[in-house]
């Protein structure tokens, strides 16, 4: 797999965080594919168990590369219904650190905003949590988990976009 | 208002969509059905040791699931004795004692008044004893799962459970000592649309092939065999919807899917498979070739009436609801799992949960959105007033789970409940 960079700085992770943002939010969801490595994770905790295992604790999403892809191809098709019409999204991402270099593990704030016609808006706010590699000169993602701050989801009803 | 038209010899059997709306039918609903049937609180493993507690809101009270200092599980009405503040404020935790912040009155985990700032200035007659936290009327479990009542005159549970017993131990047979577990992590979700939509939705297996296209492609491009249905019939195994009396009711489908309990699907992975056979040799050689064919094989998502689903298929869930508004509810999810499994297979059933169930699996949500597209539709429940559930009511002898004896049950005992 690809190599760390002592070299790595946090413009650089930002422009990368803000340019998977931008392909979220635009459902450009096979350019997003393309960020991630073959081993690649996205998780998002439950609400009440926010540092945990998905081997021990039942989460909302664990997904291994296969279900990425496999939930990609799901919310391509107009039959996935809950994203049929699609949500429009718009995240704000803040807060960028680097809290470790080797690996490169990044941590930052998110606020992905929802909008589904004739409903309220909803917000998601947490902590995304990041392990990036660098392949040749590109940086991509190895782990990816979305840690809600809300209690419990209740409104927010559902994480069936990518968070 | 008539809320349920059963003419089974006319073939008729339709439902008032007012009752998904209006707010009158809602508070009554709370009043004739709620307060009166036994509702799921919570699973003994949630509250392990002396102390350990969880808070609830369940028909709109405040509830404390704790276990005492003789290690019982206990459940108390969450309320301040002294002016009715919620005594314990957290959702989870261990506690000797339970504080009101409000005035300092403190009771102890038997639900005992055990202190109160400044006793003196009350007058001779005050009894402490009198004061301890009060428990619901009636509380009782069965197989782990604890209930209450509000209604003191309720049959006991195990006489309200009846028939539904026989399903809840099929699920409890997965263990090997019986016991199973609620597993870490809660999934806490609104959905907004009334009750007992979920309640249809969570067991009517006509709306799979259509509402969980993409879970079924997924499936089918995982490399599980998803035979084409049989001549007039809507799903590939064969299934039947049961009507359990009370209220309550289930599928009972031969499985097509993968189960964490000895049904192997590629999903799972090369090195589960091992695993799988292992679980099954032991379930066949404890409960029998037959038996351990039932467990294993066969799927069912059981209502207990009003508000509590098992949902045993490609994981267990406990499902419970509660309603907040004629078109909103409140869902709790859990998953369970027998107490003696190893990590592998913990891991396997906490993957396959996902997916097919929760806020983010492959087919919940799109459930969520169907019923929340039901309620925005029955907004029109004045001029489309009735919803036909006749599914296989002019057949004699088996009901399919793509029929709707099961949903006819439902509505019946509500619409009784309501009634008297």
């Amino acid at each position: 797999m690809g190599q760390t960079d002592a070299a790595v700085t946090r413009s650089e992770v930002e422009d990368f965080l803000y340019h998977e943002a931008a392909l979220l939010d635009s459902w450009k969801l096979d350019e997003w594919l393309a960020l991630l490595t073959e081993d690649a994770t996205y998780r998002v905790p439950s609400n009440d168990r926010p540092e945990s295992d998905p081997k021990s604790a039942l989460f909302m999403i664990a997904d291994d590369i296969r279900r990425i892809r496999a939930r990609v191809t799901r919310l391509k098709d107009p039959h996935a219904h809950a994203e049929f019409p699609r949500s429009r999204t718009r995240r704000m991402i803040s807060n960028v650190r680097i809290v470790e270099k080797n690996p490169l593990r990044v941590e930052a704030n998110f606020i992905v905003h929802r909008f589904r016609s004739n409903d309220d808006v909803r917000r998601y706010v947490g902590l995304y949590r990041y392990t990036l590699v660098r392949e040749g000169s590109a940086l991509k993602i190895r782990s990816r988990e979305a840690i809600l701050d809300a209690m419990e989801l209740a409104s927010l009803g559902t994480v069936s976009f990518i968070l | 208002m008539q809320l349920i038209v059963s003419e089974p010899k006319a073939h008729r059997f339709e439902v008032n969509r007012a009752a998904l709306v209006d707010p009158e039918i809602f508070a009554r609903e709370r009043e004739k059905v709620f307060e009166r049937c036994w509702l799921y609180v919570g699973h003994e493993s949630e509250v392990r040791e002396p102390g350990d507690f969880r808070t609830r809101i369940i028909c709109g009270r405040p509830i404390l699931f704790c276990r005492d200092s003789q290690n019982e599980p206990r459940v108390f009405l969450n309320t301040c004795r002294h002016r009715g503040a919620v005594v314990c404020r957290e959702a989870e935790g261990n506690a000797k004692r339970f504080t009101c912040f409000y005035h300092g009155w403190t009771y102890d985990r038997d639900g005992k008044l055990y202190a109160i700032p400044g006793q003196d200035a009350y007058p001779p007659n005050f009894d402490r004893a009198q004061y301890g936290l009060q428990a619901p009327p009636r509380v009782d479990s069965y197989r782990g799962l604890v209930f209450l009542n509000f209604d003191r005159a309720a049959v006991p549970l195990a006489d309200y459970l009846g028939k539904a017993r026989e399903y809840i131990d099929l699920v409890l047979d997965q263990s090997p000592s019986g016991r199973m577990e609620v597993i870490h992590g809660t999934q806490d979700y609104d959905i907004k649309a009334n009750w007992k939509l979920l309640v249809e939705n969570s067991f009517d297996d006509y709306h799979l092939i259509t509402t969980h296209a993409t879970w079924l492609d997924y499936l089918k491009n995982s490399g599980v065999q998803v035979k084409k249905p049989e001549k007039g019939h809507v799903l590939p195994s064969h299934g039947l919807g049961k009507d359990l009396a009370n209220g309550h009711g289930t599928t009972d489908n031969v499985n097509f899917r993968g189960r964490p309990v000895a049904a192997w699907i590629p999903i799972y992975g090369d090195e589960a498979k091992p695993e799988l056979d292992r679980i099954r040799q032991e379930i066949t050689a404890r409960l029998g070739a037959e038996r351990a064919k039932r467990v294993c094989d066969t799927n069912r998502n059981l209502l207990i009436f009003p508000n509590l689903v098992l949902l045993d298929g490609s994981s267990v869930s406990i499902r419970s609801f509660q309603p907040i508004a004629p078109d909103r509810m409140r869902v709790r999810a859990w998953a369970l799992g027998p107490v003696e499994e190893t990590p592998l297979a913990r891991q396997v059933r906490l993957d396959s949960f996902l997916t097919f169930y929760g806020p983010g699996g492959f087919a919940t949500p799109d459930d969520i959105e169907a019923l929340e597209s039901v309620q925005q539709g029955v907004g029109s429940y004045k001029e489309v007033q009735w919803s036909p559930i006749t599914r296989g009511i002019a057949k004699e002898g088996e009901q399919l789970n793509t029929d709707e004896a099961h949903l006819r049950a439902f509505w019946t005992q509500w619409d009784k409940l309501m009634r008297q």
